[in-house]
């Protein structure tokens, strides 16, 4: 139905979109792989001077950046899990019956607006600090010996604190795949004598099984760009015991000022995000054929 | 879904959920507490906390001493300013694409989603050296920018998913009745993309007052939005329990409102349509 002149009305409306995105993409991106062959530090400028792959031997050798992407990998994997676990068991809650279902569904999804410098910091002073906080009050008064969460045990502590921003996510999406189930085909299944557990494994698992997905992709891609949380709590440390990829590359460059450093660094998360996009994206569009 | 439950049943669920809820909620519940006490009180064990004098005195300090009204407004200008930025680029796309699809609208859809995928450290280096060289580096208008184009795609997905919705039969009839673009415009699809619109502004707001990479890596006190001001609250400055409370309660409440009236937008836009 659409005219030449609607064709051409159309791609002028999309062009400043386009041309925008394709900007932002292509010319930091291209300034990064190009830095990232420099070796470039802003304590001396005017030194700039190529160097061949000698920033990536250097990055990919370094001891920290097999730390940084142990600690990346336990980061999300333990969220991931935290969450996908606990926010299937959350949906299967709150889809039953029962009184105030409207506000316990607003308690459980606020989590998710709180900003993640105020989460960070209200979990490490507040209940984690070991002299003040909540959980050694209760410590004390049990006679026990209060815990340094962030001091003894900083990764575990940090995936704790992203797991509590993001469980409510993961339950939202859980849940509103859970209400779009049939409820005849489960009452179909009772009838016939299925078991409680079997309905949960043969019926609501596998129906379960693409918002799972999607939420496991899309809470990765954002894992991965975890920052705010650890600059707040740990600063990546003690040592590197905390240092994800993505803060690495920031006190690479950011703090040590070597651009090139940093930059492979960025090259080198972007390989593998993609790595993880390619996947998400292939399910994404396989859902826009539909 | 509405099974039959036994009256007793749905006791024993009524306490369980609720539990869970209120346990998920505590944090939040305990530094609204925390700030409407004095600082001495405030680190005391949590019995003695709730029963010690409330007080307001604490807000009153927090604005006093660290100028709180600025930082709001920086995060009110710059999440705003993102978000109507992006929606004045991303309507006329998303529309094109929704209502004169060509052959290669779906590939440029996935491509617009992939730029989201970039992970920001991968462009952390030249963005802070352009920012550095134009004079952005600690503006509104730099943060703006950044907070634009990171969130465009979303914003252009979820406005695509809203228009897709709206029949093409009722432009059609518009047409038949002698409607001209313009009126088609104005009186038939206008009225109609209102409401995607409107929930797509209210998610984008809440993503860009929450982005905490680019706001903490891009400003230093000029421009600083609340996430930054909250973060300067990890120096030693942190152990100030009540003013940290209060602080962070005025930073969080806005969006924790916008935020509970966004549930459903939220599963649709974050995830691109997949889940509705």
């Amino acid at each position: 139905m659409a005219t030449q002149a609607s064709r051409a009305a159309g791609r002028l409306m999309l062009s400043p979109a386009v041309i925008l995105l394709l900007a932002w993409m292509i010319v930091p991106l291209a300034m990064t792989l190009y830095f990232s062959f420099l070796r470039y530090n802003l304590l001396m400028p005017g030194m700039e001077e190529w160097t061949g792959f000698d920033n990536y031997t250097y990055f990919l050798t370094d001891p920290a950046f097999f730390d940084a992407l142990t600690n990346t990998l336990l980061l999300v994997v333990g969220v991931l899990l935290i969450t996908t676990v606990g926010g299937i068991a959350l949906a299967l809650l709150l889809d039953q019956p029962f009184w105030g279902q409207g506000i316990v569904r607003v308690l459980v999804i606020a989590p998710f607006f709180v900003m993640p410098t105020v989460s960070a910091l209200v979990w490490k002073n507040m209940f984690m600090n070991p002299v003040n906080g909540l959980f050694a009050h209760l410590a004390k008064a049990l006679g026990l010996q209060p815990y340094d969460f962030l001091g003894v045990a900083p990764l575990f502590s940090i995936t704790l604190i992203v797991a509590w921003q993001w469980l409510p996510f993961a339950t939202l999406i859980l849940l509103t795949a859970l209400q779009s189930l049939d409820s005849e085909q489960l009452e179909a299944a009772e009838m016939d004598g299925a078991s409680a557990l079997s309905r949960f494994r043969h019926i609501m698992l596998p129906h379960l099984a693409r918002a799972a997905t999607v939420v496991i992709l899309i809470q990765t891609i954002f894992l991965l760009s975890t920052f705010a949380e650890i600059l707040v709590t740990t600063n990546g440390g003690p040592g590197t015991a905390s240092t994800t990829l993505t803060y690495l590359v920031y006190v690479q460059s950011l703090l040590q000022f070597d651009v090139g450093g940093g930059a492979a660094g960025g090259i080198v998360a972007v390989i593998l995000a993609n790595i993880v996009a390619i996947f998400l994206m292939r399910m994404i569009g396989r859902n826009l054929e539909t | 879904m509405a099974r039959a439950a036994s009256p007793r049943r749905r006791a024993v669920t009524t306490v369980i959920a609720w539990a869970v809820g209120l346990a998920i909620f505590f944090p939040i519940l305990w530094i609204v507490i925390l700030s409407f006490k004095s600082e001495g009180d405030a680190i005391r064990p949590p019995l003695q906390v709730l029963t010690s004098a409330w007080t307001t005195h604490t807000y009153a300090e927090v604005q006093e001493r660290s100028d709180y009204f600025r930082h709001f407004m920086n995060s009110v200008i710059i999440s705003f300013g993102s978000t109507l930025a992006a929606l004045a680029i991303a309507i006329p796309a998303a529309w094109s694409m929704a209502f004169v699809p060509g052959r290669r609208t779906k590939d440029l859809l996935m491509w617009m989603l992939s730029t989201k995928m970039l992970p920001a450290v991968g462009v952390l280096v030249p963005i802070y050296l352009i920012f550095r060289d134009t004079g952005l580096l600690d503006t509104r208008t730099g943060l703006v920018i950044v907070l634009t184009m990171i969130n465009l795609p979303i914003v252009v997905w979820m406005l695509y998913t809203y228009f897709k919705e709206i029949p093409s039969e009722i432009l059609e009839a518009a047409r038949m009745d002698g409607a001209g673009l313009r009126d088609e415009l104005l009186y038939v699809l206008t009225p109609m993309a209102v409401p995607g619109i409107a929930s797509t502004l209210l998610l984008n707001v809440i993503l860009a007052w929450n982005e905490a990479f680019w706001t903490l890596n891009l400003t230093a006190s000029k421009a600083a939005p609340l996430t930054a001001f909250i973060a300067s609250y990890s120096s030693p400055e942190g152990l100030f329990y009540a003013k940290l409370s209060a602080a962070s309660t005025l930073a969080i409440a806005p969006i924790l409102i916008l935020g509970w009236f966004s549930q459903k937008q939220l599963v649709r836009g974050l995830t691109f349509g997949a889940v509705k």
